[in-house]
């Protein structure tokens, strides 16, 4: 029964096992980029990067209609023509990044949804918005997981510069170059995993899948490395019970995986070991020193 | 030997001038107060040695160091205190010039990294968050971090701001130990008895240099009252400072 419920899905289906496959990678890469975006009070940045790849994912599919391939490459060049130039415009001039991030997203934004809605059709904006996670060929899945892949490998070079700018960066600046480098790779990384999880999740949702889980990482840890860890086990965690309820239910699967998300993560807002409403509402008795 | 010469520098904000046509050398070795009122150009002059701060004229060398091998201590640190991180991890930062961005820290620099954190005293909170510390802890830390980067000149802007006694007795150890091993060591500072007793030297301050020279000679009534008078002038309308002004005020 139990086997059923949880292992049959996967056992019987190989698009379930691609999904499963391709949700298992989307979060090693999504889990750290998250937890980043979150130290850098950046929470929100990501789904503005998300609106930022949609005329590029436009244009891809005007070129070549629903390809995948054509899609993410017009998504990765858009969202780091955006992440590039906000990151320059605000680091050049006195204007802060949130703000220059966000007229730029706001004119791809309108770029995309004219692009889409002059040529395509509702099903295809549907796609767009809400991805596939079920609809994964061998191409697709050998993409995300090179993505997450180059996310892992390119953090750890730029792992020390960024956690240094997050917490000191006038420090940085005095000892070192690479604030500036290590922030705008950053903002690559974000694309790239954005972008990823676009083909999953599509761009409302694909920024779920970094913000969630690390939002649950904070309720459990106090230092960078477990709270990464906590990230993508979450995530993982959600990828697959997201997509076991989508199975069983008929939910769509990507928002079956981020109200999953979701939940863990109101269970770690009431829970949470650190800063958790409950634990804080109970304490315990105070300690000696 | 000189170890940092200012040549006619002019430093500020938006071509206002807040250091203005300041000439003169710091030996090696020196241990140098930098008085003056607020506003007096004091953050901005420490700004232009460590090279957070382009010159708007003129020119700060500093005998073959770059800008990045000095060590800086701000005076309202940009830290975010919420960030993850423990004491340890945070001092450890201050092996960046040995370790730079791939380096591993392997036991001998977790032993020195360890020594720093005693010497100013905060043993037994390595693993603790940097967001638990008090006001002087932090300073303490902050101090440490210095300690390992193992400058030759070192930078420090108002330290013992709203700190005890204490702390300021313990830090100015250190401080009085740098200068021991022949480090050049600068301080913003407000506290003229700190100065009289433990800087030989101190540079007077108020946009322009007032005096510079020995602490004794520097702290007259006469030039405190004068750097008191030159108080910050900010003219949005002012005309732009040809040669022939910068002549007179040097």
């Amino acid at each position: 029964m139990l086997r059923d419920l949880l292992f049959a899905p996967f056992s019987d289906f190989e698009f379930m096992r691609r999904a499963l496959a391709a949700v298992i990678a989307l979060s090693l890469g999504s889990g750290p980029i998250g937890v980043f975006l979150m130290l850098r009070r950046m929470s929100l940045v990501g789904d503005a990067m998300a609106h930022a790849i949609l005329p590029g994912a436009a244009i891809g599919f005007l070129l070549s209609g629903l390809n995948l391939f054509a899609m993410t490459t017009g998504g990765l060049v858009a969202g780091f023509a955006v992440a590039l130039l906000s990151g320059l415009v605000s680091r050049s001039t006195g204007l802060k990044e949130d703000a220059s991030m966000a007229t730029f997203y706001l004119a791809s934004l309108a770029i995309g949804v004219t692009i889409v809605s002059v040529k395509g059709t509702n099903i295809d904006l549907l796609h767009v918005l809400f991805g596939n996670i079920l609809a994964m060929d061998d191409p697709t899945l050998l993409m995300v997981a090179t993505n997450a892949t180059i996310t892992l490998v390119v953090l750890a070079v730029i792992y020390r510069p960024l956690v240094v700018e997050s917490v000191d960066p006038l420090f940085l600046r005095t000892v070192s170059r690479a604030g500036a480098p290590a922030h705008l790779i950053f903002l690559g990384l974000i694309v790239v995993n954005l972008v990823n999880g676009f083909q999953a999740l599509g761009t409302l949702l694909a920024v779920g899948l970094m913000i969630l889980p690390a939002g649950i990482a904070r309720f459990w840890s106090r230092d960078v490395t477990p709270m990464i860890c906590i990230a993508v086990g979450a995530a993982i965690v959600s990828g697959y019970v997201g997509l076991v309820l989508s199975f069983q239910t008929r939910i769509p699967s990507g928002p079956a995986i981020i109200l999953v998300a979701s939940l863990i993560y109101l269970g770690s807002v009431l829970f949470g070991r650190v800063g958790g409403v409950l634990p804080q509402l109970f304490p315990g008795r105070h300690l000696e020193a | 030997m000189a170890q940092l010469q200012f040549r006619d520098v002019t430093l500020g904000y938006d071509r206002h001038p807040a250091v203005h046509h300041l000439s003169g050398e710091v030996s090696e070795g020196a241990l140098l107060a930098v008085i003056g009122p607020n506003g007096a150009g004091k953050s901005t002059l420490f700004r232009g040695i460590v090279g957070l701060l382009k010159p708007l004229a003129g020119s700060i060398s500093a005998a073959g160091l770059k800008p990045r091998e000095i060590a800086y201590l701000p005076q309202i640190a940009d830290i975010d205190r919420s960030f993850p991180i423990s004491v340890f991890d945070f001092v450890s930062t201050g092996l960046w010039r040995s370790t730079g961005i791939f380096g591993g820290i392997g036991a001998a620099a977790r032993e020195k990294i360890a020594q720093a954190i005693a010497a100013v005293g905060l043993t037994g909170f390595e693993g603790r968050g940097i967001g638990t510390l008090s006001g002087g802890q932090m300073q303490r830390m902050l101090f440490a971090r210095v300690l390992l980067q193992d400058a030759r000149v070192i930078v420090l802007d108002e330290p013992f701001n709203a700190m005890d006694s204490k702390t300021s007795a313990d830090l100015l150890q250190l401080i009085e130990h740098w200068h021991g091993e022949r480090r050049t060591v600068l301080a913003a500072l407000h506290d003229m008895d700190m100065v009289r007793a433990h800087f030989p030297q101190t540079l007077l301050l108020a946009r322009e240099a007032v005096a510079w020279g020995s602490t004794a000679e520097v702290l007259t009534s006469d030039n405190l009252a004068q750097a008191r008078r030159m108080c910050e002038a900010f003219d949005d309308a002012a005309a732009p400072c040809v040669p022939a002004q910068a002549s007179r005020a040097a």
